[in-house]
């Protein structure tokens, strides 16, 4: 028994570091594909115009071939546009809308979101979808599900490596005992052999532990929850088809902390005019596949704003439509939409998925504490860099980060540096 | 400096062996668990299998609850939404705070259409902003469980249009009797035209104002000297020698938040104004102004006149007559500053007498005071009653000349001094209607109640002093069936328009257009600038008589009484407020109730408390079981348990009105052996002919009975520490105005001085805060006590009001404290000098309480603050115990009703180990005034001030969006916000710019930190209270007993 002591020890080390290995695996993101999500793609489509033209092959048209007017451009529409006919057309276009300006995006950043676009426009459109772009959620989803997977196939296959090179090693032994004539114990089946039970339980122990800790964690958090709501209204129609801005509707995100669902007024700006469901995204269909008639559902916002659609006037009669919320956080948690969308210029896909393509909505990040830590861990606060950008005036004050990133000791200040994540910026 | 002894209780001034036992555990009790003691775990009435049933039983338990589905929350927006409203977002709208004839600018912050908290309005210059306890607590009366919700016709509920129909036909049937509309002072100038439409249309109608706090004496003394009926303003701001005789103008007197603004001003000293401005009291009891006082002279209440007239005679130059010794030195050094500081001097007196105002009058004229200290060109409005008209009304009453009696905004069955009378006439007044919020004493008497709307549901307006007005307009819509009084009146009038176009209409009328009056109504104020102070000719007839008349006021009662007005309850026009209750008195430290207030030597007279002896004082001051006296004036009896006072004179018994009330005012005023809480002190006052006095002679006797009261003064105790109050004399400063620093450098010497401190002090390392480092200043100068920020924080940060029960168990959870220390000697009335300190969480970048908790529940922040995460606080309190400030607080009980299950305090209320009290406050209604950006903190937690981190983050945020550095502007704390006198100053200390930095800088001198030398490096400094008089030091010793200064000096060198 004491001579497979050692082989066992390995075994576990190697296993256990196999299975850490699986766990601790991380992708980074893509700066220009993270910087168009962040600040472009509510109004611009790499293949397609949506409020604003499509992006795609954009290097090869009007004052684009210079790269300079570009920056010009995006740091200031307005100012630019007032000598530049080839704008002047486009604003014309998209029936006077005029792009926001950005005036704190650096050259560098313009360049790797054009990089970006460049590189997917050549890639050719992506075939599945609602036409909206890949989102990067998804893809990250998916990445780290292959790689637990290979990682897991490779774990087993060690173990069972192992297992067979210890038998081995044990007959071998006893070989050579036999052949030195040292008398031998009876064989011992390896299920009443006490290593390999030792062995077992540890493993069950360490794997058992492990999902009763997740899952105990787990308990009152509803990822991927989607209940049915009173008005099939689809997300995939509004936001990915129609190209409508999240913050058209949820206006409240720039404001304070919640986003809000829409008051039956907002939708009815719109549906005043709109009173069928044309097909724009195809037909819609619920998680359990029964078809749903868009036009019907249209109907009910009618009911509940008090709306006559044969005479086009109000009745005076409307209801509360009670909808379910989705995203729950505990009542010890305070979280203002207004700081991460308005201040920190988060995308409402970073965590609320690919909402553009969801009919019904689903909750999307598990809304953790961990979850949340980790964001703040990586993000970026907006500084201003090296080259002179300007952040946001208010992190002046910070003058000692100011003066490292000047000196080149940092190139970024994250939300964990100014204090993100300290226990009474949402625990009060 | 010399060595001063502070105290807060007889106890520690005496080192007493119960003191020492009773502070040397913070958490008295033990928690309830039966431990195995010394018997061995066997014999342990908790088993080993207990232990582990009990184990089992919560584990499947828990695994049960969390398989149950999780609830199905809703989220319902508006079907039409208004445009500016965004959920979650406050808005903030201009109104006016009105309780009886008291007005104050206010702003509400109204959070999903309910108004959640309020702040003054700095646009205001008559209020600047300044707020009072009563003004902060306001918010909450409007979700009192207590309110009517419908009308209310011979005590069976009805409706407005049946009402009507009756009032109106017995309005118009009566006849030759009378119509008396009995109201609190009006200061509106568009509900007075209301009521004039009103009793045109009605013959035999009058209007009667009764002010439950009259200053009748003030009007008539004015209309004999002056020939007017009215009130001047006073301008303390302008005075640097401040008399009072007995006025508590910073916390009751007339219009305290205009006075602490004006009278702080002075007091505020730094190097480059070296200046502060001397104020002399001569009171009869310990008020809060006596407190703040240089100098303080002590007299029975019925020598007022006595006083009034020697300092008339020495102002003009002669040797006042009538008093003798310390009083008499007293007048004549206070003559010679008025005399000195002519123009630049006030004089002003609390009493309600006539001739005892028209002295003050004549003072006021000799030394200059009208047209620099008292103006003429805007007057007070808001106390106009004259107590000689409520008297004629109650005679015409009990003469059957009264047909009909409207009652709003007055209480004469509880604050008219002889009410059996008052009843006994309304019983002959065949229409009584009454107009109020509650079933208040008056208003069950009365055969039809009218809920009025609260000031937060109601449009009007309120003109506090001549040429201010302020507009009110609701902030949520009407909560039960309530109708505004003025609308009832337009009605019975037979006017069809509605309050608000009324309203609306009078201002247009005024203003000119309706743009001028919705900027009217966006600031709330309606400011027209004063004419130039007019003056008015003094007419020095009516003063000899009044001199006369003064001397022959004083009694030859051993005892007096004098009745006062507490800064919580104040009258009790909002005496079911938890957070006015549980407001402990600046002075007695007493929440919850009234009482008698006797000096220490009359303690020592009547109920042998020898508070130079140990074992007396203690068991007096540690048991909460008080002696009850029996007070008897007039044949009126009270029987009100004592508190010891010292500073008051030894002949006088001092209680405060607003107590003792009938029960359906509210389930707040209930006491806990069924009786309401308190004793009804109006009846103690008389009427002298013209004006109500409020002292009069007492006989007292000694009862068996006692009486528990919840006293907070030993609560928290710094095991005697020195260097948490310091304090020198205006003399010394001049001299040597670094004398503090001088004093801390000394100290710090050898741990690096006070540059080096942070660094050499400790072996912890030095840590960076990169961005913001927030600091508090508190100026212990401009602070008087009022309470105003201890209520301002209840309200923004949710924190629980625990009942007298609790109180009593030292388990008051009030965030921020104001300690009241007392140095002198206590047999010495005049001899005492007080000082208060706001004590709140220090925020130390050093904490002991950091370091000791298990579970990092509380922690440091790169700004400075102290972080508190209560969802992960386990409730060791070992950080409680570690704080040498004393300011964490525990959660005993659930308190907020933040546990799941609905009713769990039930029981314990029921047993009688809580008040009632908290569970009003968790009632439906009552939660509604929560702030929804703090978390409601739940049983076995550990909670203390935040720094508002709340507005903190709201402030950071606002910045952010608008893309600039952080301003001082963008958010204050609440106390700060609260605070009339400017005494707290709050803001971002790494910018050089900011309020805080700059008062850092300019009061380098005055700046320390309490118990400094431990390193527990604050980011909250004291300025230190510099007392305007040639001598501060006084050891604290009773005199006469050389054993107790052994004694005392002994323990100092102990703890030093």
């Amino acid at each position: 028994m004491i001579d497979h002591r050692a082989n066992v020890k390995r075994t576990l080390l190697s296993a256990l570091f196999f299975l850490l290995l699986s766990f601790g695996n991380k992708i980074s993101a893509q700066d220009g594909k993270a910087i168009f999500q962040d600040n472009c793609a509510s109004c611009h489509n790499v293949f397609k115009d949506g409020t604003g033209p499509a992006l795609g092959g954009l290097t090869t048209r009007g004052p684009w071939t210079d790269r300079k007017k570009l920056y010009d451009w995006v740091h200031n529409p307005a100012g630019f546009m007032k000598t530049d006919p080839y704008t002047q057309g486009l604003k014309q276009k998209f029936s006077g809308n005029m792009m926001s300006p950005f005036p704190t995006m650096s050259e560098k950043e313009i360049d790797a979101v054009v990089d970006y676009v460049e590189k997917t426009f050549k890639a050719g459109p992506p075939t599945a979808g609602g036409g909206a772009q890949p989102g990067a959620g998804g893809a990250q989803v998916i990445d780290e599900k292959d790689n637990s997977i290979m990682y897991g196939v490779l774990t087993l296959i060690l173990a069972v490596v192992a297992l067979v090179m210890l038998q081995v090693n044990s007959n071998l032994r006893k070989l050579a005992d036999d052949k030195d004539g040292i008398p031998s114990h009876e064989p011992i089946p390896f299920y009443r052999n006490k290593s390999y039970i030792t062995l077992l339980t540890l493993i069950l122990f360490v794997v058992g532990g492990y999902y009763i800790v997740k899952g105990a964690i787990g308990l009152g958090r509803s990822t991927n929850y989607q209940p049915e709501q009173p008005i099939y209204y689809s997300h995939k129609v509004h936001a990915g088809a129609n190209q409508i801005n999240c913050l058209y509707c949820h206006g409240g995100a720039m404001e304070g902390k919640h986003a809000n669902i829409p008051s039956v007024n907002v939708c009815m700006n719109c549906h005043m005019t709109i009173n069928e469901y044309t097909g724009s995204a195809g037909k819609l269909f619920r998680e359990d596949g029964t078809e749903i008639n868009g036009t019907a559902e249209i109907q009910k916002i009618y009911a509940a704003a008090g709306w006559d659609p044969s005479k086009r006037q109000y009745t005076g009669k409307g209801k509360e439509i009670e909808w379910t919320k989705i995203h729950n956080l505990p009542d010890h948690v305070f979280f203002s939409h207004a700081q991460h969308v308005n201040a920190g210029k988060v995308q409402c896909q970073t965590c609320h998925g690919e909402i553009q393509k969801m009919d019904e909505v689903k909750q999307f990040a598990d809304l953790s504490m961990g979850w949340c830590i980790n964001c703040h861990r990586t993000t970026k606060v907006n500084f201003g860099d090296k080259s002179g950008e300007e952040g946001n005036k208010f992190y002046s004050i910070y003058q000692k980060y100011h003066d490292e990133i000047k000196a080149g000791v940092r190139d970024s200040v994250t939300v964990n540096d100014i204090g993100g994540l300290e226990c009474q910026k949402c625990h009060y | 400096m010399a060595k001063k002894k502070y105290w807060q209780s007889f106890g520690e001034l005496n080192n007493s062996e119960a003191y020492e036992k009773s502070i040397s555990n913070e958490f008295k009790e033990e928690l309830p668990f039966e431990t195995a003691d010394k018997k061995g775990l066997s014999t342990s009435p908790a088993s080993r299998r207990d232990f582990l049933k009990y184990l089992g039983f919560s584990t499947a338990a828990a695994i049960a609850a969390a398989s149950c589905e999780t609830k199905v929350r809703k989220a319902i927006p508006y079907v039409n939404k208004p445009q500016d409203m965004v959920p979650g977002v406050a808005d903030y709208y201009a109104t006016t705070y009105v309780s009886g004839g008291e007005a104050i600018p206010v702003v509400a912050k109204v959070r999903d259409g309910r108004p959640i908290k309020l702040e003054g309005n700095t646009l205001s210059s008559f209020s600047k902003g300044g707020s009072s306890a009563r003004m902060q607590a306001s918010v909450l009366d409007l979700y009192d469980t207590a309110r009517l919700r419908h009308p209310i016709a011979k005590n069976t509920a009805t409706n407005y249009e049946a009402i009507d129909r009756e009032i109106i036909s017995a309005l118009n049937g009566l006849g030759n009797g009378q119509l008396v509309l009995l109201t609190s002072t009006i200061t509106s100038p568009s509900t007075k035209q209301v009521i004039a439409e009103f009793l045109a249309k009605y013959p035999n109608g009058k209007h009667v104002t009764f002010d439950a706090v009259s200053y009748g004496g003030m009007l008539l003394a004015n209309e004999a000297t002056f020939g007017k009926r009215a009130i001047p303003s006073y301008n303390f701001d302008n005075a640097q020698t401040i008399v009072s005789l007995g006025a508590d103008f910073l916390c009751t007197w007339l219009s305290p938040v205009e006075f602490q603004h004006g009278y702080s001003k002075n007091r505020k000293v730094t190097e480059k104004k070296l200046d502060m401005s001397k104020h002399y009291q001569f009171e009869s009891m310990m008020s809060t102004t006596g407190a703040a006082a240089d100098e303080r002279f002590t007299h029975r209440p019925s020598e007022a006149g006595i006083i009034a007239a020697a300092l008339l005679t020495a102002v003009n130059g002669q040797e006042p007559t009538g008093i003798s010794g310390k009083l008499k030195e007293g007048v004549k050094k206070a003559a010679k500053d008025l005399v000195a500081n002519r123009g630049k001097a006030l004089v002003v007196s609390g009493s309600n007498n006539t001739q005892v105002q028209i002295l003050v009058n004549a003072i006021n004229e000799a030394i200059g005071a009208y047209g620099s200290t008292i103006n003429w060109n805007a007057p007070i409005l808001m106390h106009q009653g004259v107590d000689s008209e409520m008297v004629a009304l109650v005679q015409d009453m009990e003469a059957g000349r009264v047909g009909a009696l409207l009652v709003y905004g007055a209480n004469p069955v509880y604050e008219y001094y002889d009410a059996e009378r008052f009843k006994k006439g309304l019983n002959s007044v065949k229409l009584s209607v009454s107009f109020n919020d509650r079933k208040d004493e008056t208003t069950q008497l009365c055969k039809y109640v009218l809920p009025a709307p609260h000031f937060l549901e109601s449009w009007g307006d309120a003109e506090p002093k001549a040429g201010y007005v302020s507009l009110i307009q609701p902030t949520i819509n009407p909560l039960f069936e309530s109708r505004p009084f003025e609308q009832s009146l337009l009605k019975w009038t037979g006017n069809t328009t509605r309050w608000d176009v009324y309203l609306k209409n009078y201002w247009i009328a005024k203003l000119g257009s309706q743009a001028t009056f919705d900027k009217a109504l966006q600031d709330g104020v309606i400011e027209t600038t004063p004419a130039a102070d007019a003056g008015a000719a003094f007419n020095a007839a009516p003063v000899a008589q009044a001199i006369s008349a003064a001397n022959a006021m004083k009694k030859n009662s051993e005892y007096e009484v004098i009745v006062y007005q507490k800064v919580g309850v104040g009258d009790g026009k909002q005496a079911n407020n938890p957070w006015l209750l549980e407001l402990p008195d600046p002075i007695t430290r007493v929440s919850w109730d009234n009482y008698a207030v006797i000096s220490p030597v009359l303690a020592k007279k009547m109920f042998e408390i020898d508070l130079s002896d140990r074992r007396s004082a203690d068991k007096y001051e540690v048991e909460v079981e008080k002696p009850v006296i029996k007070v008897k004036v007039r044949g009126k009896e009270v029987e009100l348990p004592i508190i010891i006072i010292p500073g008051t004179h030894e002949n006088t018994i001092a209680i405060a009105v607003g107590y003792g009330r009938d029960k359906n005012v509210g389930r707040a005023v209930h006491a806990a052996d069924g009786g309401s809480l308190g004793k009804n002190a109006y009846p103690l006052l008389s009427f002298n002919g013209s004006t109500f006095e409020w002292n009069g002679q007492a006989e007292i006797a000694k009862t068996d009975l006692t009486y528990k009261i919840a006293q907070g003064q030993t609560h928290n105790s710094y095991e005697g520490r020195h260097g948490v109050i310091r304090e020198v004399t205006h003399e010394e400063y001049k001299k040597e105005p670094a004398i503090i620093r001088n004093e801390r450098k000394a100290e710090l010497k050898n741990y690096g001085g006070i540059e080096k401190f942070e660094k050499d002090g400790t072996i912890y390392p030095v840590y960076d805060r990169p961005g913001i480092k927030w600091g508090m200043s508190i100026d212990l100068n401009s602070c008087f006590g009022c309470g105003a920020c201890v209520v301002a924080c209840h309200i923004e940060n949710n924190v629980p009001i625990v009942g007298k029960h609790e109180v009593m168990r030292y388990h008051d959870m009030h965030w921020l404290r104001i300690d009241r220390y007392f140095s002198g000697n206590p047999n010495d009335a005049e001899s005492i000098q007080t000082v208060f300190q706001p004590m709140l969480c220090q925020h130390c970048d050093n904490a002991p309480c950091e370091n000791v908790c298990p579970v990092a529940a509380t922690h440091h922040s790169s700004e400075g603050l102290n972080m508190m995460a209560y969802n992960r606080c386990i409730g060791t309190r070992y950080c409680a115990n570690n704080c040498p400030y004393k300011v964490r607080r525990f959660n005993w009980a659930d308190y907020t009703g933040a546990d799941s299950f609905a009713n769990n305090q039930q029981p314990l209320v029921d047993e009688g180990k809580l008040d009632d009290v908290v569970l009003m406050m968790n009632d439906d209604l009552t939660r509604m005034v929560l702030n929804p950006d703090v978390t409601v903190r739940s049983r076995g937690v550990m909670e203390k001030c935040s720094f508002c981190v709340q507005r903190a983050q709201a402030g950071k945020l606002e910045a952010k969006k608008q893309n600039r550095p952080l301003q001082d502007s963008d958010f204050q704390t609440a106390c700060q916000q609260a605070c009339s006198a400017d005494a707290i100053v709050f803001g971002n200390a790494n910018n050089s710019q900011s309020a805080i930095s700059k008062t850092r800088q300019e009061n380098d001198n005055r700046i320390y930190f309490a118990l400094e030398d431990i390193h527990t490096l604050p980011n909250v400094n004291y300025l230190a209270k510099v007392r305007n008089t040639a001598e501060i030091s006084n050891h604290g010793v009773l005199t006469g007993s050389e054993e107790h200064v052994a004694a005392s000096e002994h323990g100092a060198e102990h703890k030093g």
